[in-house]
């Protein structure tokens, strides 16, 4: 089997008995992506000079990373999280060339363990968006049918991830952002608890929903890096002060007893006849090993799209506030005094779904209409959250759809309410701020994959990586690959 | 539908959120926003009268750290990214 083919800890396991160094892996790698990049996007930029420096680094053996189970493997970052000296662009004209002084907490933790960065994915523009179509400089392609998009917004590392352009990445969800595009490009992503991973250095899209998670090829993979970069972080006031499990060693418990819930209103007119069929028979699967299937109720789903599309973009509208032309990023030439210069610099550098969302954030969040939508909204997540903790009374964790629909056509989804619409399965754990996970549990008719995904209670994250590994290693969905990967 | 948000309006937020809006997007973002808030409509469905408001997914009261001074980023790094600076301090246009 290729090198680029296989799960980080099989990479590790290479590494650790030395039958590969971390030069002939990151080279393999470098390769790989001047090759086939051209065709996806998936890279906004690749550290080619950097990375041999650090795999030279680790071969040299001069640094003792003894017990990480990610040193020397190369790792993508999506470039909304800030890695000292290099770009950090959101895929955003405002922050073109703006290079980070700092490393957010996550690049510092991964660092540290001696991963190694091999580049940085492209996103929808602030994270802003369900197809990476936002991004103001690429469009990245699905791997599995290049005329379709790799969702989003962490479309870039789900796409990296899925084509064998790197052993793991780093995405972003803030409403279903590392769930979806995983999902599409047949990849496993972890949304984890909000709390779980630290935010420090992760550009803000909403404050109260944004999490750091990650994005690779199979679930042991996804404990392994969720391990490296969780834990409370003083520099972030968010992140909570519980005790960091052991992921991997959860993983191996069966599924025997554990009971599954099935929540109705995921079930619904309206979701791909074959996305609705890999789901239910992944639910299957779970019985034949042994877990007890439940039927749930989450009766305020079908409010999540509302609520979440008045919250999110009224922490956008403040947080983007920053964006001003004085401190970093673009300035509009020529402007005559401080107001004009604001403006222009803020109506040249924001693409149209940011000024979208700024908009309708600062509207809802306007003397006259706060009660109406923000205040409303903020009730209604309460709602959906009560939704979770009665459902996880009955039930240890809960099976669903991650999307109703496969991957899209690229330019298909041009109504900005159809795209929100189309988030409907992964908003409300986002309002809710529990651990999500998508793994691959089939295919559509067309060779599209398609996404099981398992929601868990708050900082459960053991258990639904459990469920997640259980299945995975009872299926073969995600040993397959895309036509590119050959 | 009703219309939630007039052209003259959404000039008006956009002046708030310290954006410019061209005479075609202003037309689009009127359209856009009117669908998207009579979308949101829906909300009113639900009687949340009693129901406290959820502002954070995991509940924290007030964080404090000690008050003392810690190393920060330092003035060059601080002013690298800065479209304008003097070496010292950024530099704006006018403001008066």
């Amino acid at each position: 089997m290729e090198i680029h083919s296989l799960p980080l800890h099989r990479i590790h396991d290479l590494l650790e008995s030395r039958k590969l160094g971390a030069l002939e892996i990151v080279s393999a790698f470098l390769e790989r992506i001047s090759a086939i990049d051209p065709k996806l996007n998936s890279y906004l930029a690749a550290f080619s000079e950097k990375a041999v420096e650090q795999a030279r680094l680790f071969d040299s053996g001069a640094l003792d990373y003894a017990a990480s189970p990610i040193a020397g493997t190369p790792i993508a970052i999506k470039d909304v999280i800030c890695m000292k000296g290099a770009l950090t662009t959101c895929a955003s004209r405002i922050l073109a060339g703006f290079v980070s002084p700092y490393d957010a907490t996550v690049t510092a933790k991964l660092r540290k363990a001696g991963a190694i960065f091999i580049g940085k994915t492209n996103l929808d523009e602030f994270a802003m968006g369900s197809s990476t179509e936002n991004s103001a400089f690429l469009k990245t392609r699905n791997p599995w049918d290049t005329e379709r998009v790799p969702g989003g917004s962490s479309g870039g590392s789900a796409a990296a991830v899925a084509a064998g352009l790197c052993a793991g990445a780093l995405g972003t969800d803030t409403g279903g952002s590392i769930r979806q595009p995983s999902s599409f490009c047949g990849v496993v992503g972890l949304k984890p608890t909000y709390g779980r991973v630290s935010r420090f250095g992760l550009v803000a899209f909403a404050s109260s929903l944004d999490q750091i998670g990650p994005i690779t090829r199979d679930v042991e993979d996804a404990a392994i890096l969720l391990q490296a970069i969780a834990g409370y972080d003083p520099a972030d006031s968010t992140s909570v002060d519980l005790p960091v499990p052991d992921y991997r060693a959860a993983l191996d418990h069966s599924l025997q007893g554990l009971r599954l819930g099935i929540p109705r209103q995921y079930f619904i007119e309206g979701t791909d006849p074959e996305v609705d069929r890999a789901v239910r028979e992944a639910i299957d699967t779970c019985r034949g090993l042994g877990a007890k299937i439940v039927d749930i109720t989450l009766p305020h789903t079908e409010y999540g799209i509302a609520a979440y599309y008045i919250i999110a973009p009224a922490e956008a509208s403040s947080n983007l506030a920053r964006y001003d032309g004085v401190k970093y990023g673009h300035r509009a030439q020529n402007s005559p005094d401080l107001m004009e210069m604001y403006r222009k610099s803020r109506s040249e550098g924001f693409g149209s779904e940011v000024k979208r969302r700024i908009m309708l954030g600062t509207y809802v969040l306007s003397a006259g209409y706060f009660d109406a939508y923000y205040k409303k909204a903020s009730q209604v997540r309460t709602l959906i959250k009560r939704d979770f903790l009665d459902a996880f009374e009955k039930c240890d964790a809960i099976l669903a759809p991650v999307s109703p629909v496969p991957a899209f056509k690229i330019g298909e989804k041009s109504d900005p309410l159809q795209m929100y619409l189309s988030d409907v399965f992964t908003l409300p754990a986002s309002l809710a701020g529990i651990p999500g996970i998508s793994v691959p549990c089939g295919f559509t008719s067309q060779n599209l994959p398609i996404g099981l995904q398992i929601l868990g209670p708050h900082f459960r994250e053991e258990m639904v990586l459990r469920v997640a590994h259980q299945f995975e290693q009872a299926t073969d969905f995600h040993l397959r690959t895309p036509r590119f990967m050959i | 539908m009703d219309s939630k948000i007039t052209r003259q309006e959404v000039r008006h937020v956009a002046l708030l959120a310290r954006l410019e809006l061209t005479e075609a997007e202003e037309q689009q973002m009127t359209g856009q926003m009117n669908a998207i808030l009579g979308y949101m409509d829906k909300l009113n469905e639900l009687d949340t009268g009693e129901v406290e408001p959820t502002t954070h997914a995991v509940e924290l009261r007030n964080v404090f750290r000690p008050d003392c001074v810690e190393p920060s980023l330092d003035r060059k790094d601080s002013l690298a990214n800065a479209p304008g600076t003097d070496g010292v301090n950024f530099v704006v246009p006018r403001v008066l």
